[in-house]
Parts: C-alpha cells; sequence; structure tokens
C-alpha cells in the first residue's frame, strides 16, 4: 500500500548562503495492508521528514513514493489532493483549523469531502467525540479554545473519520491520559483489522508494541551516519 | 475531467515594464488556488487579465462554459463576456466599494445579479435577496438600507452576497479579507470555505496573507515581478519552499 523506494531529501536553504543540507539518503520501506510499522531514532534523524515526504508536504529530492499506486513524489497536486482526500489519511501533531467552525463539524468535514450524506458523516463524528470523551457540550464550539488533550483527540476524530486504506500518525498518543490512550490504540488495531497500511511515529513504547508489528530505525537512512 | 480553467502563456506588459507573464496553470471544478507575492509581483493584473478586466498581450483564457464546453475568453465577444461575469463568473473586490453600488439597498444590490439574468419576480428576488443576507450573516431586517450604513466587513460580505447569489462557478478574489479586522477576517474565511463547499465553487485567490491561503486553498502559486517563481500543494509549497524568495517570504511570517 505504502512503499518507498531509494528516496532521498535535502533542504537548500537559498537565503542562509544556499547551504544544502542532506537529511535522508536511500529511504526504502514498504507497508502492507492490515500493518502498522512505528519509525524509530532519535529526535532530528527525520522521522517526521519521512512522514512529509510521504504526504506529500515535503518533495522528495529523488526515487519513488508509492502510495496505492500513486507516486507521490512526481504526481500532480489535484492528483494528490485526491489522494489525501480518499486513500491517505495523517494525524499530525498540531490541530490546525479555520476559527469558528465547530468541533463536529471539524470532525465531519474529511467525510463531506467524500461526498458522504450529511447526517451519516455527523453522527459518525459525533460516535468518535464521545469514545475520546470530549464532552457533547463542547461539540459545537470551534477546537480553537481547547486544551492541548483535548485538540489532539479532536484531531485523531478528525483523523479516524473516514476509513483511509493508508495512514500516518504522529505521536498520536502523546498528551493523553490512560484511559483516551487506549481509546486511540483501539482505533488503531480497528483500522490494521479493516486492513488499513499504517505508518506511525509513538515515543511511547508500550502502545508502540501493542500497535505496531514492526520498526524501521530512519537512522539508517541519515546521509553519513551509514557511509 | 476537463479542467474548468486553462491558462496558457498570459503575458501583460504596462510599457517597457512586465505586468505578468509566461502564465499558464489549469484549475479543477472544486479547487481553490490562491497567489502570492509582495506587491508589485503582477498578482493583480494576472488575476484581472483572468477575470477578463484588463487585456492580455499574449496567451489564452479558456473556460468551461455550459453550453459551448472550452472557450477562450479572450477572444470572446465584449457581450458574451459580460454574460460570462454575470453568470459562471464572480469578483470580489479588494475594496467592497468597488464591488458594490452604494447608492442602492443591500436588497438592489443582490437582486440587480439576479435580475440580469432574467429573474423578474419582485417578491421572490426580495426573499433570496434576504436568504443570502443571512447566509453571509447580515440581518435580513437590514435588507432595503444602503451599503454605506455598512461597516466595512458587512460591506464586503455583502458583496460575496452580490456575487453568489447567481450561482456562479469560478470566483475571483483580490484581497478578500485585506483591511478586516482579525476576528471579522475569521468569519469571512469561515463563510467562504463553508461556501466553497457547499456550492463546489472553484475560487482563485490573491492575497499576501500566508495563513488565509493556508486555510482555503488547495494550491498556491508564488509569483515575483511579474513570473510565477513557484508554484504546487499549498502546504508543499508553505513547508518546504524550493525557491529562494518563498522561503524569505514564508520566514518572514511573524508567529502569533
Amino acid at each position: 500500500m505504502i512503499e518507498l523506494k531509494d528516496v532521498s531529501k535535502s533542504f537548500t536553504l537559498h537565503n542562509q548562503g544556499s547551504a544544502v543540507i542532506p537529511v535522508m539518503e536511500g529511504a526504502s520501506l514498504k507497508v502492507a495492508p492490515g500493518e502498522c510499522v512505528a519509525l524509530t531514532g532519535a529526535s532530528g534523524a527525520g522521522k517526521s521528514t519521512l512522514m512529509r515526504v510521504i504526504y506529500g508536504n515535503y518533495l522528495a529530492a529523488s526515487g519513488q513514493v508509492l502510495v496505492g499506486g500513486l507516486d507521490v513524489a512526481q504526481a500532480e497536486p489535484r492528483e494528490i489532493l485526491a489522494l489525501r482526500r480518499e486513500t491517505l489519511g495523517y494525524v499530525s501533531q498540531f490541530l490546525r483549523v479555520v476559527p469558528r467552525v465547530p468541533t463536529l463539524e471539524v470532525v465531519a468535514e474529511p467525510l463531506l469531502a467524500i461526498g458522504c450524506d450529511r447526517q451519516v458523516a455527523l453522527d459518525k463524528a459525533a460516535a468518535l467525540l464521545a469514545r475520546l470523551n470530549i464532552p457533547e457540550r463542547l461539540w459545537s464550539l470551534s477546537p480553537t479554545t481547547f486544551s492541548g488533550g483535548e485538540q489532539q483527540r479532536v484531531n485523531i476524530a478528525r483523523g479516524f473519520a473516514h476509513d483511509y486504506p493508508a495512514m500516518l500518525l504522529d505521536e498520536p498518543t502523546a498528551s493523553l491520559d490512560a484511559q483516551n490512550r487506549e481509546t486511540v490504540l483501539s482505533l488503531i488495531e480497528e483500522a490494521k483489522a479493516r486492513g488499513a497500511a499504517i505508518v506511525g511515529i509513538f515515543h511511547d513504547i508500550g502502545a508502540r508494541n501493542q500497535v505496531c508489528d514492526r520498526e524501521i530505525n530512519v537512522s539508517d537512512f541519515t546521509p553519513g551516519v551509514a557511509a | 475531467m476537463t479542467p474548468l480553467l486553462q491558462v496558457k502563456g498570459i503575458q501583460k506588459h504596462y510599457g517597457a515594464r512586465i505586468g505578468c507573464t509566461g502564465v499558464s496553470f489549469d484549475l479543477y471544478p472544486g479547487e481553490v488556488m490562491g497567489i502570492v507575492g509582495e506587491s508589485g509581483s503582477g498578482k493583480s493584473t494576472l488575476l484581472n487579465c483572468l477575470a477578463g478586466h484588463l487585456e492580455p498581450d499574449a496567451g489564452q483564457v479558456v473556460f468551461d462554459t455550459r453550453t459551448d464546453g472550452p472557450v477562450d475568453t479572450v477572444t470572446m465577444s465584449e457581450p458574451e463576456r459580460r454574460m460570462l461575469g454575470r453568470t459562471d463568473w464572480a469578483f470580489v473586490h479588494q475594496h467592497a466599494r468597488d464591488g458594490l453600488r452604494m447608492s442602492v439597498s443591500a436588497g438592489g444590490n443582490i437582486g440587480e445579479r439576479l435580475m440580469a439574468v432574467g429573474d423578474r419576480h419582485y417578491g421572490q428576488i426580495r426573499d433570496r435577496a434576504i436568504d443570502w443576507l443571512g447566509r453571509v450573516e447580515i440581518d435580513g431586517a437590514r435588507v432595503d438600507d444602503r451599503p454605506t450604513a455598512f461597516s466595512g466587513g458587512m460591506q464586503q460580505r455583502l458583496q460575496i452576497a452580490r456575487n453568489l447569489v447567481t450561482g456562479p462557478r469560478l470566483v475571483f478574489m483580490d484581497e478578500p479579507t485585506g483591511g478586516l479586522d482579525v476576528s471579522v477576517q475569521a468569519r469571512l474565511l469561515d463563510l467562504l470555505r463553508g461556501l466553497v463547499r457547499e456550492m463546489g465553487l472553484s475560487a482563485i485567490i490573491v492575497t499576501h496573507d500566508l495563513a488565509v491561503v493556508r486555510l482555503l486553498a488547495d494550491r498556491l502559486m508564488v509569483m515575483k515581478d511579474g513570473y510565477v517563481v513557484e508554484a504546487g500543494l499549498t502546504d508543499q509549497v508553505l513547508d518546504d519552499p524550493q525557491h529562494a524568495y518563498t522561503q524569505l517570504l514564508v520566514s518572514s511570517v511573524l508567529q502569533v
């Protein structure tokens, strides 16, 4: 479902003496449907970079990034947009929303974007919010004023609203209490059971051991270290 | 799928100076494209060339019309282009005063566009005007007030209602949130995004506000000195800018 072939990534900082910083080289991996793979490595090793290369907000310098058959490294913007709508979900660490939009709508939006019936979408959003213990009295408010943990849970609910065949999870259990952590882990288990291919970053070792089938150390892709 | 708009090699010079040059892109139904750049970079010139307000020196602006399929709007007759401007196209000006008739009531401003496409039933026009005032969050009781009695933010929302009432398929926006205070901006963004979603609009938004494009635009073009220096997915251009100017632009934004 997700396959990287010999991907490299470097940043060129034109305004800082045109410094070229190679951050990734020869990255290859393959994630099958129903499989969850954890990216590991020290902070700064390039876990998030690799994830963003898969999602398409970082341009790969070379190599292929195949998600559901589409090469994200070469695709047109509208192909990537369609991929993100239908196929590839991303739960980031930060919630980014239009101010004033009610939480329930924020969560239902990925479903509405694929043309799901409005009531069905709202019902599913409500069920997810309830499961993640967001009090119902907050659903009609914008999540911009919520606490960090609440925003994280809204973000997760939004990420799991649509049954994406491929998912990227950036520390989904960070800043959650034990009970909500369990809920998120069971959401991940369910996504795997329905055949989603998942790439995740988990600093929480217990969570990683519980849901991940294998680990890939991104330090292996760091230029210079491997050489 | 046919692109809604195909722009090919648009060029506009002001004497020896470049307004914009070599601009080509396709816009598909439902897509929102942002154009950013500092003032004088040619973004408004480009927008005006696309919307038929300025005649480009070279290039094509091919629009997928409802009846005849793709037609080059640069070479089409003036009446045809005007008709397009009243039906499938809409233009939201930076200053609401440029897009409104200030001496006509709010309802009249909305109704005028309906009448231009053949609506004649006064009661229905008035009802739709009041419905649209509600959608842009203006109290229906203000339907008979003139825009001069409205605040800047309300005028901008009225302009949007006037433009969208005829169900256009493509909206051009020139700095739609410029000059508004941030709380009003947030309402307007929320409103625009909802309308884009519900009506399946395509839009081209010129702005210098990167936060606005991140929230509204799927795709982004960065202009400098009349040239498009970088284009791509909005979050890719903002998160991983390739061109020196885009890097400067992105790194210059103050964090709130």
